[in-house]
């Protein structure tokens, strides 16, 4: 059960969308878990094939806890396998079982009074999702199917407002208890990056045209590489710098909360593929269809309020990140150019930092960076 | 008991039983240890010596084998007894006049002896009594061909299931649990007669049936109410009869829910719930639509402080558990 947070100790497998004996490989989505943050896909860093589940759906274990055996890729007579959990956490001891429970799972079980049902009716078991102990297809699962119905879809629960508002209740309070920030703030003239922006987007289709939003995380992105010390996580043993960049992207939900997905290796995106996967996340933050690696493992969050919002917005870090840079809204003021008052558009850029992990001064340094990059958003 | 409806207790509907028993046929007596003079150790025999007189209403030495097996002399001889055993646990001492004598001898005679014994015993847990007072045994009973074996649960089978053990020509077994004897309710007067053959659905429902007797029935109505309040229909099946099982009522509910959970104050391991369990699986494995649940008693001896006896025995909370299990949710 992969950590999808500080605040997460455990969750629910709503479904595996793997069976044992299925090729797998690094990026594929094996199974859905339920969490504080929604039912978010689980995706998997492993090749190979899956050997067997360990845990059945509709069970809740601590977070940690192997998934499933994964055998190694190499067909060799000693495979490796490997068990599924995207971040080990510490080591959870398994709840002893209450009764004699039937063996693990292999192929999907399907209850006796469906078999007989799906034969007398003539229909195909392969394809249908069992609704019964365990996911078994059960009798009302084939006449669902036989009413044309069709396979009941793996529902995933829907988004529960209050349990996100719990988990954000708790990871904020954490934050404010442990974290001693410091707050940084400064403006940042857009004139650039908006002409270019408007040079760019004015041969494309709508679809495919860039907004701000990419241009300030690429550019945050850029910046973490000259400033490590804002890219990681406060750990038990002090400031750890984080294998890649990937900026969480604070995305609001309707009707309340907030999810930060991982862009991963932000730094590495072209403008394009960055804009293409913020577009995407939104969608799927929507609709509540996360992946488990995209929650699990920012290294610094970016709070971008956008048009029709606030000039200013001093975040809170997420712990055990260091660094949160909020973006305000856009606003046309005046700008004092070469001695003449003008018009401009400009953005407040701040940053929330964690006074562990590193200085004002370096702070400072690092929303200077930002701002010099975005004063060349064609190298961006 | 007058006409019309009346508030009684289950205690009182006993008494009643045995008191109409004792008017309609001069044949019946009743006989066991403080059964007279101190009224039953459950209160239930209250008032019946100054009644009936030490003839008909019988103190007996603390000796179950040596009056169990008066009692079976006195059916073979064309009395109908009825011997009260304070509780079950005290019955294992009267085992071999049960097992070895009232349950063979019509069999061994070739059918020239009848022995019309009935024996009433309270069983079950609840009244911190401990470990040697608070078992239920009626399972094992159940085992034993040549054995009736009756579980009132209700007021009105315990206003008039006596009467229907007491036409049965062969031995028969009422066990009354403990925690029955103070519920009360309303009987009205044209209830009854009932049968000692048939088991009954308590609830009617579609989802999972849940199959219980004695006394995990109230706890077994209770959990299909909180069952009821989230959208599960569950159907409880009151055996009422362990031996013999109506597998009828039984089958039919299950093949209806295509779910059962068995509820069974006993224990689990070589119990009467693996029996029903068996049978299921025998008759209705093609109409389930998950395996057959158990809610038992924890496998340990009754504990004596209150709250390791209720944790031991099975309680709502966990029949509503088992059965949310059965249907996978």
């Amino acid at each position: 059960m992969p950590s999808l947070g500080a605040d997460m100790e455990a969750g629910t497998l709503v479904e595996w969308l793997k069976r044992p004996g299925d090729r797998i490989k690094r990026g594929d989505i094996v199974a859905v878990v339920e969490t504080q943050k929604g039912a978010i896909e689980v995706d998997i860093f492993e090749e190979g094939v899956i050997e067997r589940w360990l845990v059945e759906p509709g069970t809740t274990v601590p977070v940690g806890t192997p998934l499933a055996l994964i055998a190694g890729a190499q067909p060799a007579p000693a495979a490796k396998v490997s068990e599924v959990a995207a971040i080990p956490a510490a080591q959870v001891p398994v709840a002893p079982s209450r009764v004699e429970q039937p063996p693990a799972a292999g192929p999907a079980r399907v209850s006796p009074a469906a078999r007989r049902l799906a034969a007398n009716r003539g229909i195909a078991l392969d394809g249908l999702t069992g609704s019964g102990p365990g996911g078994a297809i059960v009798s009302a699962d084939i006449e669902r199917a036989a009413t044309g119905g069709g396979p009941r879809p793996a529902a995933p629960k829907r988004l529960d407002l209050a349990e996100m508002r719990r988990a954000i209740a708790a990871a904020m309070a954490h934050s404010k208890r442990e974290i001693p920030h410091y707050y940084l703030c400064t403006t940042i003239e857009l004139t650039r990056s908006l002409a270019w922006l408007q040079e760019t987007n004015a041969t494309r289709p709508p679809a495919q045209r860039l907004l701000l939003a990419a241009l300030l995380l690429k550019a945050v992105a850029r910046a973490l590489g000259e400033a490590p010390e804002f890219n990681g996580f406060f750990t038990a043993e002090g400031f750890k710098p984080g294998a890649g960049i990937h900026i969480g992207t604070a995305i609001a939900i309707r009707g309340g909360g907030l999810v930060a997905p991982a862009i991963r290796d932000a730094d590495k995106l072209s403008l394009d593929e960055l804009m293409a996967q913020l577009r995407d996340l939104v969608a799927r933050v929507r609709c509540g269809a996360l992946r488990s690696s995209e929650l699990s493992d920012p290294t610094i969050t970016v709070t971008n309020l956008g048009e029709r919002s606030v000039e200013t917005v001093f975040g809170v870090i997420y712990p055990p990140q260091v660094a949160l840079v909020g973006f305000g809204m856009p606003v046309e003021r005046p700008w004092a150019v070469a001695g003449e008052v003008v018009a401009r558009r400009l953005i407040t850029a701040t940053l929330a930092a964690d006074h562990r992990a590193s200085d004002g001064h370096r702070g400072a340094q690092f929303l200077a960076l930002i701002d010099q990059r975005l004063q060349s958003p064609e190298a961006l | 008991m007058t006409n019309g409806v009346c508030e009684i207790t289950y205690r009182d509907a006993v008494r009643e039983s045995i008191r109409e028993a004792l008017l309609a046929d001069q044949r019946v007596f009743l006989m066991g240890e403080d059964v007279g003079r101190y009224g039953g150790c459950y209160a239930v025999t209250k008032g019946l010596l100054d009644e009936f007189g030490s003839d008909r209403i019988r103190d007996t030495p603390l000796s179950e084998s040596a009056f169990v097996g008066a009692g079976i002399g006195a059916a073979l001889g064309g009395m109908r007894p009825i011997v009260e055993i304070m509780t079950v646990n005290f019955s294992l001492l009267a085992l071999d006049q049960i097992v070895n004598n009232a349950a063979t001898i019509r069999h061994m005679s070739g059918g020239q002896f009848e022995v019309p014994l009935v024996i009433r015993m309270a069983t079950g847990a609840g009244r911190q009594l401990a470990a040697q007072h608070s078992h239920s045994l009626e399972g094992w009973y159940a085992h034993i061909p040549g054995l009736k074996v009756v579980t009132p649960a209700t007021l009105e089978d315990a206003r008039f299931m006596l009467a229907a053990a007491l036409v049965d020509p062969n031995p028969v077994l009422i066990f009354e649990h403990v925690m029955l004897y103070n519920r009360s309710g309303l009987l009205s007067a044209d209830e009854g007669p009932v049968d000692i053959r048939s088991a009954i659905v308590r609830r009617p429902g579609k989802h999972v049936t849940l199959v219980t007797y004695g006394g995990t029935l109230f706890k077994t109505l209770d959990a299909a109410e909180t069952l009821a309040k989230e959208g599960v229909e569950a159907e409880v099946v009151d055996l009422r009869v362990l031996r013999p099982l109506d597998g009828e009522t039984l089958l039919a509910s299950v093949r209806k829910t295509r779910r059962a959970v068995i509820v069974d104050e006993g224990w689990r391991s070589g119990s009467l719930s693996a029996e029903i369990s068996a049978r299921i699986m025998e008759a209705a494995f093609w109409d389930l639509d998950a395996p057959v649940g158990r809610v038992c008693s924890a496998e340990v001896p009754i504990p004596y402080p209150h709250h390791l006896e209720e944790a031991a025995l099975p309680q709502s909370a966990a029949i509503v558990a088992a059965a949310k299990a059965a249907l996978g949710a």
